[in-house]
């Protein structure tokens, strides 16, 4: 896509997860969308060359940088093709500890994390009873000496399989006795090697592209006192802490794919020849292309602005919720446009215009849906009442 | 052993070149640059030499413009140790660059020169020759295998219909072939750290060298688009075309 001001910022580790993504051309994911099958040589590339560490202080053995580094990491990988689904919440899920964890806490699992050994990429908020309601989760965690007693259930617990921890937001004081709503929940680090061995069970479920996610049941599963992240009670703002960096990097991912679709719909527009000229000299073909393109360029300004707000430490909760909005939108239509682009071949599978297509429609939903957006926008920037 | 890596910058080498409407040369505005595959073996193998103790310090060296910076950082990135950009923006061709890398060579004291066998640019594959000659050096070409004893190195090169192992005295110049390694990524770490590193810059004139062209550009041409194939009916008519039509039996 030559002539746009797409991706001008950390030029040089763009260009490295470029080189890097190019040993995963489209025949290594369709062999693992086949099968189901995590995509353990990608994930390890990524985690020896530093990347999944980008955010962790160096202090931690991390590389300590800004959010708008592992936005353009992220965004790099999915523009090349791959999927970062499959372990971009190792960069982020870190982010609660970070900031809400005591330093003993960070000495003893940052550098374990930064450097792969340990991975830390499942996030237990999401119950069937509760989705984006997230103050009404029915797990609990009850205070038994030096150690918590959980059970419940989540569900969509995303890579659980595939992470020895687990950041847990679990009920610790009954809703009807806590203050707020919004008080009560408490958030741990469960490790899920002991877990597994101690009444924790891992589900996964089949769904309509390769993402490993599960459901995760609790009966009676014990966490130390000690992997409890900042004071009981306090977790739902610990969670929320981390919401903006993680609609920023997923807004992030949507215009990689955006960028993949647009390339992928011109390249075939330009060469596909039907009637004696090249598909791509039609209107009715060049003009949703450009139109996705436009759409593509103003959500990454939108991203670019959740950056700059993020990174100054300004709020950035509209910003970085309309950039995940606006860039799952583009990304969405660009898949569209790229599918009726290819005509029958975008169905098939070596195009990997179906897989992508499949892929980049999670972000309407995950993780958190479009309507909710709305709701924030309406609410807490436009002053309308709450309406749900 | 300090080693001294030779890298060039060139269109990367998955883009589509594209020649110039006047036949001068070839497109490299708003064109992907890359280091030269070559290049990055031969700096691939200069950062094994140093973790495997072997070399002591591995130092980068780039002759063209200013933005052959980034392709020295690219190196620093992979592992060498610091880089030094003769910058010129003239023309540069192998014997110039011969010479520019004889007067940093001359500076800098490295025991080996790596450096690629050719530019996927150019297929000159002359520089490593010239300056080897320029400095009454030993040579050995196209490399798949070097190993260190004292004072010299076994050279495994890849000749027409096989492999030849040569015995070397140091100092020497060496080039890689293809197969010498497969060049790693560089690391996020690595590519901050790279940032650090220092890059000196010094001029053709610094080093004494006037390094204008000696050979001039007559014209660049696309090759010909290639001609669709024809269908034969029986053995005799193949033989027949290849006899009298393609001529080449």
């Amino acid at each position: 896509m030559n002539g746009s001001s797409f991706g001008d910022d950390h030029q040089e580790i763009r260009e490295a997860v470029r080189r890097l993504c190019a040993d995963f051309p489209g025949d290594y994911w369709q062999a693992l969308d086949r099968d189901r099958a995590y995509p353990t040589a990608f994930v390890d590339a990524l985690t020896h060359s530093g990347y999944l560490a980008a955010l962790i202080p160096e202090e931690y053995g991390g590389s300590g940088l800004p959010l708008s580094a592992a936005a353009a990491i992220l965004e790099e990988v999915q523009f090349a093709g791959c999927n970062g689904s499959a372990c971009h919440a190792q960069m982020y899920v870190m982010g609660t500890l970070l900031r809400h964890g005591s330093e003993a806490q960070k000495q003893r699992w940052l550098p374990e994390i930064a450097s792969g050994r340990l991975r830390l990429q499942a996030f237990g908020v999401t119950e069937p009873g509760s989705g984006t309601d997230t103050t009404s989760i029915r797990t609990t965690a009850k205070r038994d000496g030096e150690r918590y007693i959980v059970n419940g259930q989540k569900i969509w617990t995303s890579r659980a399989e595939h992470s020895d921890l687990m950041l847990l937001l679990a009920r610790t004081t009954p809703k009807e006795e806590a203050a707020k709503r919004t008080d009560g929940l408490s958030v741990f680090l469960l490790d899920m090697r002991e877990a597994r061995e101690a009444g924790l069970t891992i589900r996964p479920i089949r769904t309509m592209m390769n993402h490993a996610t599960t459901e995760v049941f609790f009966d009676n599963v014990e966490v130390p006192a000690e992997n409890r992240i900042g004071e009981e009670g306090k977790g739902f703002r610990y969670i929320l802490s981390g919401m903006n960096a993680e609609r920023i990097l997923i807004a992030a991912e949507c215009i990689g794919d955006a960028r993949w679709f647009l390339d992928k719909a011109s390249d075939y527009a330009r060469e596909r020849s039907v009637f004696g000229k090249p598909i791509g000299q039609n209107q009715g073909i060049q003009f949703p292309i450009a139109k996705a393109f436009a759409n593509t360029r103003a959500a990454d300004l939108m991203v670019l602005e959740a950056l700059r707000l993020y990174e100054a430490g300004a709020d950035c909760g509209a910003e970085a919720n309309m950039a995940k909005m606006l860039a799952a939108d583009a990304s969405n239509e660009a898949a569209n446009v790229c599918i009726q682009t290819h005509g029958g071949f975008g169905f098939a599978e070596e195009f990997d215009v179906e897989r992508k297509f499949r892929e980049t429609r999670l972000y309407q939903v995950a993780p958190i849906s479009t309507n909710l957006i709305l709701s924030y926008l309406a609410e807490h920037v436009l002053g309308l009442p709450r309406s749900y | 052993m300090k080693v001294l890596v030779a890298i060039k910058r060139v269109i990367d080498a998955y883009v589509k070149v594209r020649v110039k409407s006047d036949g001068s040369g070839v497109e490299t505005q708003n064109v992907k640059m890359s280091m030269n595959p070559f290049c990055e073996i031969a700096v691939e193998e200069a950062v094994r030499m140093k973790e495997a103790g072997i070399a002591s310090e591995v130092v980068v060296v780039s002759c063209g413009q200013q933005n052959s910076q980034e392709t020295i950082r690219t190196a620093l990135a992979m592992g060498a140790d610091r880089g030094i950009l003769v910058q010129s923006d003239a023309e540069l061709q192998p014997l110039a660059i011969a010479k520019l890398l004889k007067g940093v060579v001359e500076k800098e004291q490295p025991e080996l020169v790596l450096m690629g066998k050719q530019a996927v640019d150019n297929d000159f594959n002359q520089t490593g020759q010239m300056l080897s000659a320029l400095l009454d050096w030993s040579q050995a070409t196209f490399a798949s295998k070097i190993e260190k004893s004292d004072g010299k190195l076994t050279v495994t090169r890849e000749i027409d219909g096989g492999l030849e192992t040569i015995e070397v005295a140091l100092p020497a110049v060496v080039t890689a072939d293809l197969r010498l390694n497969e060049p790693r990524y560089a690391s996020l770490p690595n590519i901050m750290k790279a940032k650090k590193k220092p890059i000196d810059t010094m001029s053709a004139e610094d080093l004494g060298v006037d390094p204008s062209p000696r050979l001039s550009v007559v014209k660049v041409s696309e090759p010909p688009a290639r001609q669709g194939g024809a269908k034969v009916g029986s053995v005799a008519e193949l033989v027949e075309k290849l006899k009298n039509e393609a001529k080449v039996i």
